[in-house]
């Protein structure tokens, strides 16, 4: 995903003159070819977040599009407070770019692991939070985020995640994007979780349970479209985040969920679980710890789904 | 320049002050009459801008980072004619656009929210490198309080300033020796603060904060020829100009009472 990333932003820099680049003292030789074309465009911050977000304000106060870069837990809660007052409180145009998200980095310690994130900045008003579920979505998030007048944070894994789409995709922010249709559970899915959640479907389909499977990339604003379709079309949704079931992802739905009055779909939330990864052991490990398999998805939906039946 | 007129401006904004703080209820008059002759000096003194044209690209810019003096800035932009004073009358009262800490876009003039400390000086660094990309060499004034660099973020952008040689940015430190509940310099060992900025790479120099004329060479004089970010201790009083609180602590937050109001203007009028 950084390696896309990184391109990306290199082609849109070239016609676009307003984009500038904040780096975390991260991203080493990855730039190089932002650098190499764009030299007074790119920043290297040091290792000091508060000040860089706040920067990147104070650019976009002056018309600047500044993209800000580092290890998610660094790029989020270690500046929050300026995310929200500088960034957020004037409404500026200023792209937070987190990579090693979820449990990417999870052999890195809780202090590199970042379970909370979207939690604490969809909490932040005029907040837009994408989760891209592999590079395509990267690409296409990128895009529409640089011209998107607002801020906007993108939520990446790290490189080497497996490609779910075949082209770029019809992508706009706040629009899910159907990976597969089915007719029994539909699984929403925001990020980099979606390879196992595909592998969960197909280990359903030996059930029998059909699946429809959406990349519900843009937590914030909701897709209320797909979930008012979805919703009345299946029994059970399934939300399934890197992320914790605490204010993430599947917290989101259920707010909008608990609101509505016809509906008589059931909501399952699956997520990581409300505590700390301890661990010396890589995402995989951490995965299976989580019940982030396709295995512990397709038997907790499988479970979930008997019981509607029933 | 001409310092009497600028005391007489300075006088007028005190009074304003104190009948703001006493009509609105609101706190930190002691916080705003301790930076008031910085402002002025700064406003009439040094920066290049038009309240006619707000979005002018090329005009100096002034953030307030001890945005709870915001009583102060919004009395120095009606006063240089951004917006009319009418609307002080409505300062922090219920459904009017001015809050006790400064909101975006709040009023004509108004560069930044400001109110939670630490905060200012680096959205004056962004600035400052958003005029170096677009190539503009506006200059960047950010007025910081002495509680303000207990703040972590202030001294992370007081080492990334002068990293990239940015000699047309000036903070002024309103150095009163107070903050909210106790001396600055007990609180936090904020001493020797010259030295800590000219450790950190700044240009600094140490002047008495009430002295217009002083505070006005210094603030046009920027860049000042260093090739480094400038910084100026401004010694002030908190609560400068009413003789029954200055340097009196109790006036962070305290409100005046009507009685005292009218002795303030009527010392103040004797100026």
């Amino acid at each position: 995903m950084r390696n896309v990333f990184a391109s990306e932003l290199t082609a849109i820099a070239l016609t676009d003159g307003r984009i500038v680049l904040l780096s975390g003292d991260i991203g080493n030789r990855l730039f190089d070819e932002f650098k190499k074309h764009f030299p007074k465009r790119f920043y290297n911050c040091g290792v000091a977040e508060a000040n860089m977000m706040s920067m990147a304000a104070g650019m976009a106060l002056c018309g600047m599009r500044p993209i800000t870069y580092t290890i998610t837990p660094f790029a989020t809660i270690r500046c929050l407070e300026q995310i929200k007052i500088d960034v957020c409180y004037h409404n500026l145009p200023v792209v937070i770019v987190g990579i090693g998200s979820g449990l990417s980095y999870a052999e890195l310690g809780a202090t590199h692991q970042s379970c909370d994130d979207i939690a604490f900045l969809r909490a932040v008003p005029n907040m837009t939070v994408i989760c891209p579920c592999d590079s395509y979505e990267v690409k296409m998030a990128l895009r529409k985020a640089v011209q998107y007048n607002g801020p906007v944070y993108i939520r990446l894994g790290k490189k080497g995640e497996p490609v779910i789409h075949k082209d770029d995709p019809d992508f706009n922010i706040g629009k899910g994007i159907t990976i597969t249709q089915g007719t029994d559970v539909c699984i929403l899915s925001t990020g980099t979780i979606m390879p196992v959640v595909l592998r969960a479907g197909e280990e359903l389909k030996k059930k029998n349970i059909s699946t429809e499977i959406v990349s519900y990339h843009t937590v914030k604003p909701l897709d209320v479209d797909i979930l008012g379709r979805v919703f009345s079309k299946f029994k059970v949704v399934v939300t399934v985040e890197e992320h914790s079931v605490v204010g993430g992802f599947g917290s989101s739905i259920a707010e909008w969920f608990v609101k509505q009055e016809k509906i008589k779909a059931r909501l399952l939330n699956i997520g990581v679980s409300d505590e700390f990864f301890y661990d010396a052991r890589d995402q995989d490990y951490a995965r299976r710890c989580y019940g982030l398999t396709p295995e512990a998805i397709a038997e907790k939906i499988r479970g979930y789904y008997g019981k509607d039946s029933a | 320049m001409d310092i009497i007129e600028f005391k007489r401006i300075a006088n007028l904004i005190r009074k304003k002050l104190v009948v703001m703080s006493h009509q609105a209820g609101a706190a930190h008059l002691g916080s705003s009459l301790s930076c008031v002759d910085i402002l002025v000096s700064a406003y009439w003194g040094a920066l290049n801008i038009n309240p006619k044209d707000t979005g002018w690209v090329k005009r100096d810019r002034f953030i307030l980072s001890k945005g709870h003096a915001a009583a102060t800035l919004y009395a120095v932009l009606s006063y240089k004619g951004f917006f009319p004073e009418e609307l002080l009358e409505k300062y922090a009262k219920h459904g009017c656009c001015l809050p006790e800490h400064p909101a975006p876009k709040c009023i004509p003039g108004l560069e930044a929210a400001t109110g939670s400390l630490g905060h200012g000086l680096s959205l004056g660094l962004g600035m400052v490198l958003a005029g170096r990309i677009q190539q503009q060499s506006y200059r960047v004034y950010v007025v910081i309080s002495d509680g303000e660099c207990n703040e972590g973020s202030v001294w992370e952008a007081a080492m990334f300033a002068p990293a990239q040689k940015m000699d047309n940015l000036i903070a002024i430190v309103d150095y009163n020796k107070w903050q909210a509940t106790g001396r600055s310099n007990e609180i936090m060992a904020l001493a020797p603060l010259r030295q800590k900025w000219e450790a950190f790479g700044w240009s600094v120099y140490e002047i008495d904060g009430h002295d217009m004329d002083a505070l006005t060479k210094v603030l046009k004089n920027v860049p000042d020829g260093t090739g480094k970010p400038i910084v100026v201790i401004a010694h002030t009083v908190k609560g400068k100009g009413v003789s029954f609180m200055e340097d009196d602590n109790n006036w962070h937050y305290r409100i005046p009472k009507e009685e005292e109001v009218n002795n303030a203007l009527k010392e103040l009028g004797q100026l």
